[in-house]
């Protein structure tokens, strides 16, 4: 059995270069502590993460058998973290892949139709680039109020002209290379010349946007959250559990803490890993950084 | 009745553009026989390319657009099909193979994967049939040990092989018309007699008709029946291969002549031509070599010269002043310098 050759056949190499990138693996290795913790929450945590215990409250972190404390219901700070880590990647997640589909769909489309298709989309583009989001956010929540599903669609709605503008780009650029042209000369139809031709020709750099974009939309998400608009009470969400201990900020700084620790590690994580994904599927990027 | 495959008659593509219009194929007509080789020859901006796009209706419109004139392939007017009846003759009666073969291939699509494409797309046959006749035709193309090759990605092929490749998908579908816009410009001088030896063979393995585009008439010498030389936009000279190197007329086509090295002859210097293809706005009234031509007279400025026939309608010229040569036959120019008028 000879083998098979597939476009993973230079997984080792890429995998050598991202190794290079010590932030990146760093940032990598927090991820999936994170993703860890969220995944086996309900295996991991001793508390249920909604039962309020008012006679332990504000329990300070490694006493009772609470690790990182209790809040101001006494609800256990760990387990309300270790769930609320499993919303923030959801949302994360979902966001930016509904962004990035969005997106890359409208950006192919508009780059390769061009004419008023590309000037329609782009306009929308612009419109949704001025328009202050969260004022958007806080609008559409105000109507239809705040769930995470909701939150969901309505941060996807907001990042996906990034995409668009970056596929747009690559499409152009593409457009006129030969093995387009030649596709076009072997008949194929301009739904297979889009897809089959240049969507995968254009992957990298969403990978690599998509990366970086998650952060945005855990902290946009945290944002809401903080603001009363996003994910409500009682779910554990790191944002709204920011926005609870803001009022007891000076009687026990922990319930701020370690919720802003959350975010900041995972937004920094994605980012160290987005910039080292960059470095490795973009080396021309990479050399010109250097 | 000579049996054409392809009847191009008074194409004419346009172009807007912020300046102005661009007359890129100005009311051009010429016949391409069955299994027979046409030779397009010009220098850059001559026209060329717009003419082979314009015969696979692949023009960019906007800003493109083919103004007027027919198409006839195999008796039926191309201009009138539906983009949808396009399709299916792309690819399956007409393909194309083009100048730069490094960039012709999709770069993250094995090279089977795209050959079968393209029989997929006009056979109705199975995966695992277009795989089959995938690597058939790449051993036809000569290329070694084509199984293993199937899983190439181009960037593993050198220039010529992958030249190689685009042949073999062009030829999948047993095309009848070939379309070869400048196949071997971007390979080095041995790749280039390999491909065309290949695309000769080709030819008689499935007597596909070729319509040769090059600046490049060694290309032409080895390869073409009849050439038609353009000159901005325009038909200058028509004639069999033969005829245009041993009594070409144009001055054009006199000076294309002149400017490449020929082994049978001794040359101090080679004469280019001086001067540009004029730009489409600055286009002279008259004969549109005007400005550079050398055998230039006060007519020429003012009026353009329409193409005429002689010996018999086989060969045309559009000059005023043409390279005029005595009744002569064939012996008699064994010797004769290529520009026969100066000689004389």
């Amino acid at each position: 059995m000879k083998k098979r050759k597939t476009i993973f056949s230079g997984a080792p190499r890429l995998l050598k270069v991202f190794a290079r990138h010590r932030l990146g693996i760093v940032g990598l290795i927090a991820l999936s502590a994170f993703i860890v913790i969220a995944v086996l929450a309900p295996v991991l945590v001793r508390f249920d993460p909604y039962t309020m215990d008012l006679e332990h409250a504000f329990v300070p972190a490694g006493s009772g058998g609470h690790l990182l404390g209790t809040d101001n219901f006494g609800r256990d700070t760990f387990s309300r973290l270790a769930y609320g880590a499993r919303i923030s990647l959801l949302i994360g997640i979902v966001v930016v892949t509904l962004a990035a589909v969005v997106g890359t769909i409208l950006g192919l489309l508009s780059g390769y139709y061009g004419g008023w298709v590309d000037f329609t989309v782009m306009r929308l583009v612009e419109v949704f680039y001025s328009f202050p989001f969260l004022i958007l956010v806080i609008a559409v929540m105000a109507i239809l109020g705040p769930s995470i599903f909701n939150v969901m669609w309505v941060l996807g709605l907001v990042h996906w002209p990034s995409y668009a503008r970056l596929v747009r780009g690559q499409v152009l650029s593409l457009r006129n290379i030969e093995f387009i042209q030649a596709a076009k000369t072997t008949g194929c139809s301009d739904s297979r010349i889009i897809f089959r031709h240049i969507m995968p020709n254009t992957i990298t750099p969403i990978i690599v946007q998509a990366t970086l974009g998650i952060p945005g939309a855990i902290l946009s998400s945290a944002a809401l959250g903080f603001l009363g608009f996003g994910v409500q009470q009682p779910t554990p969400e790191w944002g709204s559990m920011v926005n609870e201990g803001k009022d007891y900020i000076l009687l026990n700084s922990d319930m701020i803490l370690w919720p802003g620790l959350c975010i900041f590690l995972v937004v920094l994580s994605f980012n160290f890993i987005g910039d080292a994904l960059r470095d490795t599927l973009d080396p021309r990027l990479s050399k010109q950084l250097k | 009745m000579a049996d054409n495959l392809l009847e191009v008659k008074d194409l004419r593509t346009y172009f807007r553009t912020e300046e102005g219009v661009v007359k890129a194929v100005d009311g051009i007509s010429f016949n391409l026989e069955r299994g027979k080789t046409l030779g397009i020859v010009g220098e850059s901006g001559c026209g060329k390319s717009v003419t082979s796009l314009s015969i696979m209706r692949l023009i960019p419109n906007p800003p493109g657009k083919i103004v007027s004139g027919s198409i006839v392939f195999e008796g039926k007017d191309l201009l009138t099909k539906t983009e949808k009846q396009m399709r299916g003759i792309r690819g399956n009666d007409i393909s194309m193979i083009f100048q730069e073969p490094m960039t012709s291939l999709n770069p993250i699509m094995k090279v089977g994967t795209q050959i079968s494409e393209a029989i997929l797309l006009h056979q109705k046959i199975g995966t695992t049939d277009a795989k089959k006749k995938a690597i058939e035709m790449l051993t036809r193309v000569g290329i070694p040990m084509p199984e293993k090759r199937m899983d190439s990605y181009p960037h593993q092929l050198s220039g010529g092989m992958r030249q190689r490749v685009m042949i073999a998908m062009a030829l999948s579908c047993n095309s009848k018309l070939l379309i070869a816009d400048e196949p071997t410009t971007a390979l080095d001088v041995t790749i280039q007699a390999q491909i065309i030896d290949l695309m000769k063979k080709m030819r008689s393995e499935f007597g596909t008709s070729i319509i040769l585009i090059t600046h490049d008439l060694g290309v032409v010498s080895g390869l073409a029946d009849d050439v038609v030389v353009m000159y901005a936009g325009k038909i200058v000279e028509k004639a069999a291969v033969r005829d245009i190197f041993k009594d070409a007329r144009h001055p054009y086509t006199i000076g294309l002549l002149q400017s490449i090295p020929r082994i049978d002859q001794e040359v101090e210097r080679l004469q280019a031509i001086e001067g540009v293809v004029p730009n489409q706005q600055e286009m002279p009234p008259g004969c549109a070599f005007y400005p550079r031509c050398v055998r230039a007279t006060e007519r020429c400025r003012t009026e353009a010269p329409p193409l005429e026939s002689f010996d018999a309608g086989k060969r045309a010229v559009a000059c005023w002043n043409a390279v005029k040569r005595e009744a002569i036959t064939m012996s008699d120019t064994g010797n004769a310098p290529m520009d026969g008028g100066k000689a004389k």
